[in-house]
């Protein structure tokens, strides 16, 4: 895991994943995505020890469809509720509760309800989990040795050499002029 | 914003920190932190009552019900008491994670995470109850709604079948919730652990988090949904336990003020049980920097204004017990007061409704000591409260002959000395591998209150402008 800054290697080896930057603020990592961004990079992501606002739209993140699958989830918890009460009491077994009608759904209301939240909540959290691969055992990420304070203090912003504009060279420099902490070579 | 001339507010985390410290010092209670006597002990003394518990609960299975004080006509004891009480408890954890986080309130930041298992080891405890209340708890999934042989299913025009459905709800999102806003945390106990067993187990639990830029905005619309989704269910879960008892025809439970109530007295005893754990938690770990004067100063307001619904309960018991001009809930009320259960009616008052109004005094609210005595007063007085209702409504109802006298026995006391040593035990093993405190929200804070690192020498690329 080569993080010499200052050699200059013209071709990119077959193994790299990527070139990573280490900034010490969020300032600078959102300041260095936005520079990323506009030289044409697509495929370059940006790790922090917290979110910060703007980074992801700042790398070209348009929407997360988090929102879709939870309502998704409440609508399939509430139908799902409403429907089970409504077949065991209408269809599967007419039992007269106080001479209430067998659908009578203001009693059924409580139940649905709980499990439309319980749908969403499922939902929000699988689905936010699917939707960003997790879990994922291994990432090339965590081979570069100063990653670890991705989890402290340190930010991290990587161009990936699946990108179809990287150059090694010229992605160093771009990197190199934003003024980081370091710049390292990410291998697979 | 400035601050108002002569008022001081103390602030919601002591200056001075980085975002390299805040980690550093919330970690390291996990990582670094040797084992010491206070912890072992209390450790091994809470073990002994989950022992306690477990005999308890055998005993209970081997010889039935009846080893228990209810007998009719008091057929709801201990068990629904302290299940009450228990699930109350719960209430004020997602209150503080929930609620306060859709309202913005960052002083929220540094208690969440202990309230939020504060909640799930309540629901635990709170969970076992109405099993063992069954009596024959082997029939226990005859609640959950299942094809069957029978062909029969649960009635669900019951609050008490709603009350299986909005408790698991709870139990399970309460357990999401908590667990989704650990992901990041356990990424850095994985990234900082030197051990190689702690990575490996801190690592299979942090699935791999890395603060990828796109995974921390799907994060935290997650968890703002979450937010949103727990917030209803303080509501909705405490009303369904009021309605238990509001859908009877008992005098003293047949009130339609009882869900608003049970969810004010929630959030009251809740408010109580966070004090009483974060005062003694603070201490032991050196977080007085993080969970501050002004913690406590908020979590007493908040349980000053719920102890004020609590109280504001009271009177309309006692006020519709007279004006309704039925001969049974005019008696209920004076049994109460003037009954063999007297005593505890009035502990419960003054536990409940004159204790807290010393809270309306500021040095009280930032006096720790006073405080924790005060919020184990509150406690005490919830628990009475549930004995209250569930007990002299019950002993004394309609006819007289039928009524009768409820003593607990030494079982019903085990089991819920039992799941207070439970709860403990799972607190003290929380506090013990798991960061206490949510260390990312903390990073945040620090950034939003321009703390953090220092601005690097050049922020901007040299040729930016």
């Amino acid at each position: 895991m080569p993080t010499d800054v200052s050699a200059h290697p013209s071709a990119a080896p077959a193994d790299l994943f990527g070139l990573a930057a280490e900034f010490a603020s969020p300032e600078a990592l959102l300041a260095a995505a936005r520079r990323v961004r506009a030289a044409g990079y697509t495929r370059a992501e940006a790790y922090s020890p917290f979110p910060i606002e703007g980074l992801s739209h700042a790398l070209g993140f348009a929407r997360s469809r988090v929102a879709m699958i939870v309502l998704f989830g409440a609508f399939i918890g509430a139908v799902g509720a409403f429907g089970m009460q409504w077949y065991a009491n209408v269809l599967s077994y007419t039992w007269d509760i106080g001479g209430k009608p067998p659908n009578s759904w203001p009693a059924f209301i409580p139940i649905t309800f709980e499990l439309a939240v319980l749908g969403a909540a499922v939902a929000a959290v699988l689905g936010m989990l699917a939707l960003n691969g997790l879990p994922e055992p291994y990432h090339p990420m965590f081979n570069l040795p100063q990653f670890g304070l991705a989890s402290r203090d340190r930010f991290f912003l990587c161009v990936e050499a699946s990108d179809p504009k990287f150059d090694l060279a010229e992605a160093r420099q771009l990197l190199q002029d934003l003024a980081p902490v370091s710049v390292g070579e990410v291998l697979k | 914003m400035p601050e108002t001339v002569g008022v001081h507010i103390p602030p919601v985390m002591e200056s001075g920190h980085t975002y390299a410290s805040v980690t550093d010092h919330i970690d390291g209670i996990v990582l670094r932190r040797r084992w010491t006597w206070v912890w072992l002990a209390a450790f091994g003394f809470t073990f002994a009552l989950v022992m306690l518990l477990t005999t308890a609960i055998g005993w209970l299975i081997v010889r039935g019900i009846g080893v228990w004080g209810v007998d009719i006509p008091v057929a709801w004891g201990f068990a629904i008491i302290n299940f009450v009480w228990w699930i109350g408890i719960g209430h004020a954890g997602t209150f503080i994670s929930a609620m306060l986080l859709l309202m913005r309130q960052d002083w929220r930041t540094s208690i969440n995470r202990f309230a939020e298992a504060m909640t799930l080891f309540a629901v635990a405890c709170a969970g076992l109850f109405p099993l063992l209340h069954l009596g024959r708890i082997k029939f226990f999934y005859w609640l959950v709604p299942y094809p069957n042989t029978m062909w029969l299913w649960p009635q669900f025009r019951s609050a008490l079948v709603w009350d299986v459905f909005a408790v698991s709800t709870y139990g399970l999102v309460s357990l999401i919730f908590w667990y989704v806003g650990l992901i990041p945390d356990l990424a850095t106990l994985r990234d900082r652990a030197t051990g190689r067993r702690r990575r490996v187990i801190y690592g299979i639990l942090a699935m791999g988090w890395r603060g990828a830029s796109r995974h921390w905005t799907r994060y935290q619309t997650a968890y703002l949904l979450l937010a949103g989704l727990a917030a209803p269910l303080v509501i909705s879960v405490h009303s369904i336990v009021g309605m238990d008892f509001a859908s009877a025809q008992l005098p003293g439970w047949h009130t339609t003020i009882f869900p608003p109530y049970f969810v004010a007295g929630a959030i009251f005893s809740g408010f109580a049980m966070v004090l009483s754990l974060a005062i003694p938690m603070r201490a032991a770990f050196g977080l007085q920097g993080f969970i501050t004067i002004r913690h406590l100063d908020n979590c007493a307001k908040l349980m000053l204004v719920n102890g004020l619904i609590v109280a504001y309960g009271y009177l309309a018991e006692a006020y519709m017990g007279w004006y309704s001009g039925n001969a049974y809930e005019s008696y209920v009320n004076l049994n109460r007061m003037h009954g063999p259960y007297a005593p505890a009616y009035w502990v419960m008052m003054t536990c409940n409704v004159l204790v807290p109004q010393l809270l309306w005094f500021k040095w009280v609210r930032r006096n720790v000591p006073t405080l924790f005595l005060l919020a184990f007063l509150v406690n005490v007085g919830m628990w009475t409260e549930r004995y209250v209702i569930i007990i002299t409504s019950l002993h004394r109802d309609f006819l007289p002959s039928s009524w009768g006298m409820y003593y607990p026995t030494f079982w019903d006391l085990a089991t819920l000395v039992g799941t207070i040593g439970l709860f403990l035990c799972f607190f003290l093993l929380f506090c013990r591998f798991l960061p206490v405190i949510s260390i990312f929200e903390m990073r945040e804070l620090v950034h939003s209150t321009a703390g953090g690192t220092r601005p690097p020498p050049t922020m901007e690329p040299k040729h930016a402008h």
